[in-house]
């Protein structure tokens, strides 16, 4: 992340959540968004502040709470010359509505030989460690990671909310964008007019020598502190946002390699099927001989998400967990 | 059922031969897709709409060529009412390069954009949501166009149908929800799952949705209801409803029997085909015999035509499975 200085306006996640969108409705006109509570209300997040007042209401569509009809109404828009953005409220209740996510929006294009092509985003608050419990903490990107056929962002910090929602709503692909619940009070600085980020682009957040911490949304900025602290233990860290899944950048991952030689995954969804996993698949396939100590992966636990601010935090990634797993790899 | 009402009689002898021609074409087509299957050219599965083809073809032409139209894996009928023809049917069906979806999708998902026929869903009901999608984005562009969802008794049963009701009214969309009932879920007649006795249309009303129960066997009946809840979805006055009864002369799908069904059902609903009404009506409007008998000769001959095609068509190029996955024709997914 860039520094920030006094000339630059800074603004939150949340905030940005908003910007990116209201750029876009206002540079293309078939953007049109749709969620439930995203219109007078703002949003639950307040992630869409500010947009029913500029757009109105036939621009921004409050929706019953049918999770199947929003992301289906919006697919049959995205088919028919819209570009529809979805919000479902929380990443979660992507079950209620799986089969749009896994049957439905993915396959259209290649199941019809080409003819058709869906261009939709599906926004999601997504993530744990504000206590909201096993139902409304989860993060769940490593569920979409299962599907091809879905593009999958989730930026780390406000100008890449920007950039990147102005790429997926621009794509003709569908997009999975994940916001995450716990970064939408960050802050950092504004992007640049008509800013766009590639999707599957990473990016170096932090230059290092000793070991390659890769991390995605909220654990970006955990795997910066681990870093700071890693520094006073004198080893150098180097911190990959790899910001998209789909696209996956592993040709970033591979080349900070070749200057780390050591490689920690910090991921937030649990081990079991987490997106680190193939990470380290490719890694180990690929990247075999810039190893110099085995790959070790930081994720949630196979459990699913408790309450308490105690437990919880048991359970997802932590600055101790990586840097304790950072050590482990200075043996080698 | 109602009656057929008044102005259903403005279609022309010449208009009701012609539909009366494409249903033969696609009895043709469904009879060719059986005996393709049992002679093992084609592979997987085929829901075969034989019994259905008046709900397909009436609907058809009731609507403007620029409107959208969604259909279930039981959607070779629709396919073709939209235009799609028996060779690209077919040919799909026989795993050929040239079909519809360049034999990636398969007899469950015959689409044909170009003419606005936006696909055949096998996840039941799951269209319902894409339907009211397409009339919002109609509605959005103000183009008047009206998109269709057609489903069957079975859809009625799953959460996308009531969803895709509830938004549809409450957004006043142009669409309108086709049923075909035709008596089974699957295996499993709908009234021995269903409290009411018309799935669909007894639950319109709980929505604020006008809803019809029509016979689906006369294609004139369906033509004129198609017509007239179109003219409602164009006029701004959201969705309508309509049931129509009919019946599939196969089993559910290829490897279906349809033991299960009574024989003296089977028999009443066969002396109603969709064809032999449709044959009765050009009799009482003074179409000679000899006309129907040459449309049915046409019908036959294109098929058989089309069938030869098909068989002689390419096998599609083993690289196409891995394109079309993104909108750029690649399936990249990483560096």
């Amino acid at each position: 992340m860039a520094d920030v200085n006094s000339s630059t306006p800074v603004i939150t996640y949340r905030e940005a959540v908003a910007e990116g969108l209201a750029r876009e409705l206002r540079r293309d006109p078939t953007v049109v968004c749709l969620g439930e509570d995203i219109g007078a209300a703002g949003g639950v997040f307040k992630t869409t502040s500010g947009l029913f007042g500029e757009f109105g209401k036939g621009r921004i569509w409050d929706t019953p709470i049918s999770e199947q009809a929003i992301l289906g109404v919006a697919m049959g828009a995205a088919m028919t010359g819209m570009r529809p953005v979805a919000e479902i409220m929380f990443s979660d209740f992507f079950a209620c509505c799986w089969d749009y996510l896994a049957n439905e929006i993915p396959k259209m294009r290649y199941m019809t030989g080409g003819q058709v092509t869906v261009p939709l985003v599906v926004r999601t608050a997504n993530g744990g460690g504000l206590g909201f419990g096993a139902q409304h903490s989860q993060a769940v990107e490593n569920w979409t990671l299962t599907i091809p056929g879905l593009k999958i962002a989730a930026p780390s910090n406000p100008a890449d909310v920007i950039g990147m929602m102005a790429a997926a709503i621009r794509s003709d692909d569908p997009v999975v964008f994940f916001e995450h619940k716990g970064l939408f009070a960050s802050k950092g600085p504004a992007a640049p007019e008509d800013h766009v980020v590639e999707l599957g682009r990473a990016t170096v957040a932090r230059e290092g020598t000793d070991v390659t911490l890769v991390g995605l949304a909220a654990t970006v900025p955990l795997a910066l502190t681990a870093a700071d602290q890693l520094a006073g233990e004198g080893i150098s860290a180097e911190v990959i946002d790899l910001r998209c899944l789909v696209p996956l950048d592993m040709a970033a991952v591979l080349a900070s390699l070749r200057r780390t030689s050591r490689l920690v995954i910090v991921e937030e969804n649990p081990f079991q099927g987490g997106w680190g996993g193939t990470v380290a698949s490719i890694v180990a396939d690929e990247g075999f001989e810039l190893l110099d100590a085995p790959v070790r992966r930081v994720a949630g636990a196979n459990v699913p998400l408790p309450f308490a601010d105690v437990l919880e935090q048991q359970v997802i990634p932590t600055v101790d967990a990586v840097t304790a797993a950072v050590r482990t790899l200075a043996a080698y | 059922m109602t009656a057929v009402d008044a102005s259903a009689s403005a279609l022309e002898a010449d208009q009701l031969l012609a539909l009366y021609e494409e249903m033969a074409l696609i009895r043709a087509t469904e009879k060719a897709a059986h005996d393709l299957f049992l002679s093992g050219l084609v592979k997987g599965t085929t829901h075969l709409a034989a019994g259905q083809e008046a709900v397909a073809v009436g609907a058809s032409a009731a609507l403007r060529p620029d409107d959208y139209v969604f259909a279930t894996y039981r959607g070779h009928h629709h396919a073709m009412a939209r235009g799609a023809t028996p060779v690209e049917c077919l040919a799909e069906l026989m795993s050929k390069g040239t079909g519809l979806c360049r034999a990636k999708g398969g007899s469950m998902h015959l689409t044909k954009a170009s003419a606005g026929m936006l696909g055949s869903y096998a996840i039941v009901g799951s269209h319902l949501p894409m339907a009211a999608g397409a009339a919002w984005s109609a509605r959005l562009r103000g183009t008047g166009q009206v998109a269709v969802a057609f489903f069957g008794d079975g859809a009625t049963n799953i959460g996308a149908f009531h969803e895709a009701l509830n938004l549809s009214v409450v957004w006043a969309l142009p669409v309108l929800f086709i049923c075909e009932n035709n008596l089974y879920m699957e295996y499993t007649p709908i009234h021995e799952v269903t409290a009411v006795a018309d799935p669909a249309a007894g639950r319109a009303p709980a929505y604020g949705i006008p809803a019809e129960v029509i016979d689906g066997n006369d294609v004139l009946i369906v033509w004129d209801a198609v017509r007239r809840a179109a003219e409602r979805a164009r006029a701004g006055q959201g969705p309508t409803l309509l049931e129509a009864k009919t019946y599939r002369h196969f089993g559910h799908s290829r490897t279906d029997p349809a033991s299960y069904r009574p024989a003296a059902e089977v028999e009443q609903w066969l002396s109603r085909d969709p064809l032999d009404l449709a044959r009765a009506r050009l009799r009482a409007l003074g179409v000679l015999d000899e006309s129907v008998a040459a449309a049915d000769e046409r019908a036959a001959a294109t098929v058989a035509e089309a069938v030869a095609a098909a068989k002689a068509a390419p096998e599609p190029d083993p690289g196409d499975a891995m394109t079309d996955v993104w909108a750029d024709g690649g399936s990249a997914w990483r560096t």
